[in-house]
């Protein structure tokens, strides 16, 4: 089973992802910042993470700044899902590393076709 | 709208057309029946859903279903047909029309646009490999209200995340607003028109891709076979043509082959067509002939 990491400071969101992720087959281990995502991270690379952008103590952007210098930390899918919709955020997180987009509000559907399209559920 | 007036509409629309709403949907309930209700005099969405679900009154029902599923359409639309396209039409394309650098694709049910701009996203990361060739993409459509959305190429978040990689909307959009307008080298590289495929063919043309998706599916069985029969004429040799997910050729009369290893991807069989014709006109010529060899059918 792949294992999914979801990162976001609402326990609202997490739950609607874990959902969403759960029925797709991932494995789910939650994190409420950056920080928390990184030692998760560390302990365990997931395979792919779905990451917020505004959350304390640590963004999703340094998050993923930091995770990519890390060995291994390349391996991970990560797929920004945030409220932030602009091209400047956008292109920020790609050149961060970011594999996918996701701008909120999401539903099952773009959540789904972001999976295939970084590979992570079958077309 | 009261949650059981959202699930029974949502049962509703499965049972009469198929369509899968899930339970976070109801903005696309809310937005696809507003211009309705407005229609109607209903005050808003939610009065005219609990009138259909009080009176199930049937000419109320046809309304909501048509439109909610009619001009359904996203980017890059499940995926494999424009992998399929990119990965077997395309370096077929630019084998075959090495001579006259010419290709003509048809989005043959262009709805708000987003199958054919898709196509064109696609031949634009190849562009290095159509240096002065001339692609035509033409879409066309019954529905007026949708073409002109197609035309204008603006798309809102919802539209630019279904489907679509996020390289292709950092490259090809800009944001307007809430909205996001594909840039104009990409809508350049399409033309739409009004057209209804009831009627006759000719004046479009031949082509070399036809995508024909989720549309047969809103016709009957001799509706269909007439109009892919009709499309062999527009058909350049060797011509690709792509169905919907859920649309097969199984039944259905022509002669198109699929391509082996490219799902949902078929092939048209001139030199089938050209045979089955003078089968059916002349049988007594070529008495030899054995019947059923050569592409006759495509059941798959
Ligand atoms: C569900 S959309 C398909 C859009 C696109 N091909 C796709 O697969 O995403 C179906 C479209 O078929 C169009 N349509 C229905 N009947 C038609 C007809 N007789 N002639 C032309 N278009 C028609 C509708 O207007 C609608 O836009």
């Amino acid at each position: 089973m792949k294992q999914c990491l979801i990162v976001d400071d609402s326990s609202v969101i997490r739950k609607v992802a874990r959902r969403i992720m759960e029925e797709a087959n991932f494995e789910i281990t939650e994190a409420e910042d950056g920080q928390q995502a990184l030692e998760a991270c560390r302990s365990q690379m997931p395979d792919v993470i779905l990451l917020d952008w505004n959350m304390p103590v640590m963004d999703g952007l340094e998050f993923l700044r930091e995770l990519r210098k890390d060995p291994c930390g390349d391996i991970p899918k990560v797929i920004f899902c945030t409220t932030e919709n602009d091209m400047d955020h956008i292109t920020q997180a790609i050149a961060a590393g970011a594999n996918e987009y996701i701008m909120k509000p999401f539903d099952k559907e773009i959540i789904i076709s972001k999976l295939k399209e970084v590979g992570m559920v079958e077309a | 709208m009261t949650p059981s007036e959202f699930n029974s509409l949502r049962d509703m629309l499965n049972k009469e057309s198929g369509l899968v709403l899930s339970e976070d949907k109801q903005y696309l309930v809310e937005s696809r029946l507003g211009p309705v209700a407005k229609k109607l005099e209903y005050k808003d969405v939610a009065t005219m859903v609990s009138e259909w679900h009080s009176s199930k009154k049937a000419s109320l029902q046809n309304q909501i279903v048509e439109a909610m599923t009619i001009n359904e359409s996203f980017f890059f639309r499940d995926k494999t047909p424009f992998d399929n396209f990119k990965d077997y039409t395309l370096p077929n394309l630019i084998k075959s029309k090495a001579t006259s650098k010419h290709i003509r694709i048809w989005s043959a049910a262009a709805s708000t646009g987003q199958e054919a701009y898709s196509l064109a996203m696609v031949l634009n990361e190849h562009k290095h490999l159509l240096q002065g060739w001339r692609v035509e993409i033409i879409g066309t459509d019954l529905c007026s209200e949708a073409l002109a959305k197609a035309k204008s190429g603006l798309y809102s978040q919802f539209e630019v995340q279904r489907g679509m990689p996020v390289t292709y909307l950092v490259k090809n959009f800009k944001q307007v607003g809430t909205m996001w307008q594909l840039d104009s080298n990409i809508t350049s590289m399409v033309q739409f028109r009004q057209f209804n495929l009831m009627n006759s063919f000719t004046g479009l043309g031949k082509f070399d891709v036809i995508f024909c998706r989720n549309v047969l599916i809103y016709f009957n069985r001799e509706t269909k076979s007439d109009i892919l029969k009709r499309m062999e004429a527009q058909c350049n040799n060797g011509c690709h043509l792509v169905l919907g997910a859920s649309e097969t050729l199984v039944g259905l009369n022509g002669n198109y082959t699929p391509v082996a290893n490219a799902r949902g991807l078929y092939e048209h069989n001139r030199e089938a067509a050209v045979k089955n014709e003078k089968q059916s006109t002349n049988f007594k010529e070529s008495p030899t002939h054995k019947t059923g060899t050569g592409g006759l059918s495509f059941t798959r």
